[in-house]
């Protein structure tokens, strides 16, 4: 929903976050989690916007809200609500309003640290306590600056200042936060700054009713946190699909030649380019795949690419379309060749009219309505659309990946026998039981996956963590490399033993980028070897219909199971008897285990 | 502007705010009369009331407010300096 989108209408938000509410309830496809708020001031508008954000996000969140600033008896002592509720995210909503004991100047150094650490441990025995109770994430507020400042400019270097009391304490936050897992930082510190601080902290607010900040700014607030929920559960974007012209630089490469654009850092209008260019290029780091969708002749837009001032080369885009075509079915072969859902694609083009076109026919493509060439960057920005949380080494090679899957393509189309092609990849894979370094990247996967997925269950990092410790599940990975290149970690099969001979296939998923690879056949052969090994007679799969996952639908008649029951939704019961002998199904693949 | 245009926009703010289209506001109109109309609420609704008319309330304002007719009195006082 555009309204929900930065730059947002504060007031439009609040005046109809019921209307609103209404009309995103009845999306489909909606994920139910609950979401605990523990807060040390007034939330109940901060809950009502996170919730309206979260729905459009496809998250329907249930909340339990501490009563007002119950946050550390909640934590700390527990009560039978919260122990029931059994949140799978907990928002601790602390401000610099909750810290009691500020230095003055007749503390001396060690006093100070003193009060850091005592400040400092409160909140680490709150995280530790929460964690030993429940299978959670915590999303914890860092603090914003104070709003006055005792000794003026020293208050940020001086030890007695507030400032700097909360820039250390802020600190020793992010220490725990980077060793600890599921554990994140809600940034209330930058989301203040950009609000600006003094309308933030007006006080009018705190008196009137005990919120640390002021109403209007709580949709910042709640939309910078849902971002960091949304990509917990793998709602992030995947790629950037970009204009040209007006876009990546000022001018038409067509009618203006690639000698008169604006790019580069002759002149401003060229600077802008050139920094919007650099902005988008950082985002390779973070996995994000860079395309093209642009009317223009081939020809021009490679040559305007080429461009000697321009940062983003022709190299560094794994699709370009430059032809006359609408932009919205350009972005329907970009999704197919990318095997990636047009639904997980950022539009950025300075055409309103072509933004407006691919928003009406692409369904949860998001356009961001950037204005003018130096407002680019911040539009895109403050959007969080690929808020980091969870940041796996794949994510770093992710354009290789892409860029071997197109090399692959080519090769298969010298193969007359596709079996004669899987051979000629020389594929290798590793299966085998779950190993800690790869949890992050299968719980990633597991909230990414939504066309090879036969059940669609999503995994936290914390569930999965908890399904590795339970020896009740045969839990395998897979991963495959082959001549060019290794493909990290792409598919995971998770079953649970029950009645000592049976098991239930909760999870099985595989990447798009290995499709047809028979990958899928190898898994089921080691599944199988290690069921026989744990006494297993028999194993159920189940397939439960999405709008995404029909590619699926006969996966278990495929891998020779027998249908035993279906119902009117759709849902489908398997099951394969492995009582007997079992013949290897994957001959192309070699498996190492 | 006329008192019978502020109540007109007035009316069309409670209406948003409480998603209720029935709602007709009167100047005796109070928190009682509107069955969500909390003080949780009611914070939402002071600040949509003064983007709706580009004025502020300071504390005393609306600490002391007793039904909307004094609100509107506010806003008319606001408005016409």
């Amino acid at each position: 929903m555009k309204e929900l989108e930065y730059p947002f209408d504060v007031n439009y938000l609040i005046s109809n976050k019921r209307k609103i509410k209404k009309q995103l309830l009845t999306k489909e496809n909606l994920i139910e989690k609950n979401i605990a708020i523990l807060g040390g001031s007034t939330t109940s508008e901060i809950k009502n916007m996170l919730e309206i954000f979260l729905l459009n996000y496809g998250i329907k969140p249930t909340f339990y809200e501490s009563e007002y600033n119950k946050y550390y008896e909640d934590a700390i002592f527990g009560n039978e609500e919260l122990d029931n509720f059994n949140p799978d995210i907990i928002y601790i909503h602390t401000t610099n309003r909750n810290i009691i004991d500020f230095p003055t100047m007749y503390d001396d150094e060690k006093n100070i640290d003193n009060m850091i650490n005592s400040e400092y441990e409160k909140y680490r025995k709150i995280w530790e306590t929460l964690f030993s109770k429940f299978n959670a994430t915590i999303i914890q507020n860092n603090f914003e600056y104070p709003y006055y400042r005792l000794l003026g400019n020293k208050d940020a270097s001086d030890i007695h200042g507030r400032t700097n009391f909360i820039t250390r304490l802020n600190q020793k936050f992010y220490e725990y936060a980077n060793s600890t897992k599921n554990f994140y930082i809600n940034d209330i510190n930058y989301v203040s700054a950009c609000y600006g601080l003094d309308k933030w902290a007006n006080q009018f607010y705190w008196h009137m009713y005990k919120y640390a900040m002021e109403v209007p700014a709580i949709p910042y607030l709640s939309f910078n946190l849902a971002n960091i929920i949304k990509s917990i559960y793998g709602k992030n974007k995947k790629a950037l699909v970009l204009d040209l012209d007006n876009t990546l630089w000022g001018g038409i490469v067509g009618d203006d030649g690639v000698e008169n654009l604006a790019i580069g850092p002759e002149v401003p209008s060229g600077q802008v380019y050139s920094e919007f260019q650099k902005y988008l290029k950082e985002h390779k780091s973070l996995g994000i795949i860079l395309n093209v969708n642009s009317k223009n002749e081939y020809e021009n837009a490679i040559a305007g690419l080429n461009h000697p001032a321009g940062t983003l080369k022709p190299d560094d885009f794994i699709i370009i379309k430059a032809n006359w075509n609408p932009k919205n079915l350009n972005i329907k072969d970009i999704a197919e060749e990318l095997n990636l859902g047009a639904d997980s694609f950022v539009f950025v083009d300075d055409n309103p009219a072509e933004r407006q076109i691919v928003n009406n026919y692409i369904d949860g493509i998001a356009t961001p309505e950037i204005d003018v060439p130096e407002n680019y960057i911040r539009i895109i920005d403050h959007n969080g659309y690929f808020e980091v949380t969870n940041f796996s080494n794949e994510d770093l090679k992710k354009n290789e990946l892409y860029k071997d899957n197109a090399k692959r393509s080519q090769m298969m189309a010298t193969f007359d026998n596709y079996e004669d092609y899987l051979i000629s990849l020389k594929m290798k894979a590793e299966i085998s039981e779950f190993k800690p370094i790869y949890l992050e990247r299968i719980s990633q996967l597991s909230n990414k996956s939504n066309q090879f997925n036969l059940t669609t269950k999503r995994y936290s990092l914390a569930d999965i963590e908890e399904v590795n410790q339970d020896n009740n599940y045969i839990k395998l990975y897979g991963k495959l490399e082959d001549i060019f290149g290794d493909n990290g970690v792409i598919t995971v099969v998770i079953g649970n033993i029950k009645n000592k001979d049976e098991l239930h296939i909760d999870l099985w998923i595989m990447s798009c980028r290995v499709l047809k690879r028979n990958m899928e056949f190898a898994m089921l052969d080691t599944l199988v070897k290690k069921a026989k090994e744990r006494g297993i007679k028999t194993i159920y799969g189940y397939y439960y219909p999405t709008a995404k996952n029909k590619m699926v639908s006969n996966f278990y008649d495929i891998q020779g199971f027998e249908e035993i029951s279906h119902d009117e939704q759709g849902n489908k019961t398997y099951k394969l008897d492995i009582s007997g002998d079992y013949k290897n199904k994957n001959n192309v693949i070699e498996v190492e285990e | 502007m006329e008192k019978e245009k502020i109540y007109e926009r007035l009316n069309k703010v409670f209406r948003d705010i409480f998603d209720d289209e029935s709602i007709v506001v009167t100047a005796e109109t109070t928190s009682n009369d509107i069955e969500d109309w909390d003080s949780l609420e009611h914070i939402n609704l002071v600040v949509a009331v003064e983007q709706e008319f580009g004025i502020k309330f300071n504390m005393n304002e609306v600490t002391t407010m007793k039904n909307v007719g004094e609100m509107v009195d506010i806003i008319i006082s606001r408005i016409s300096k």
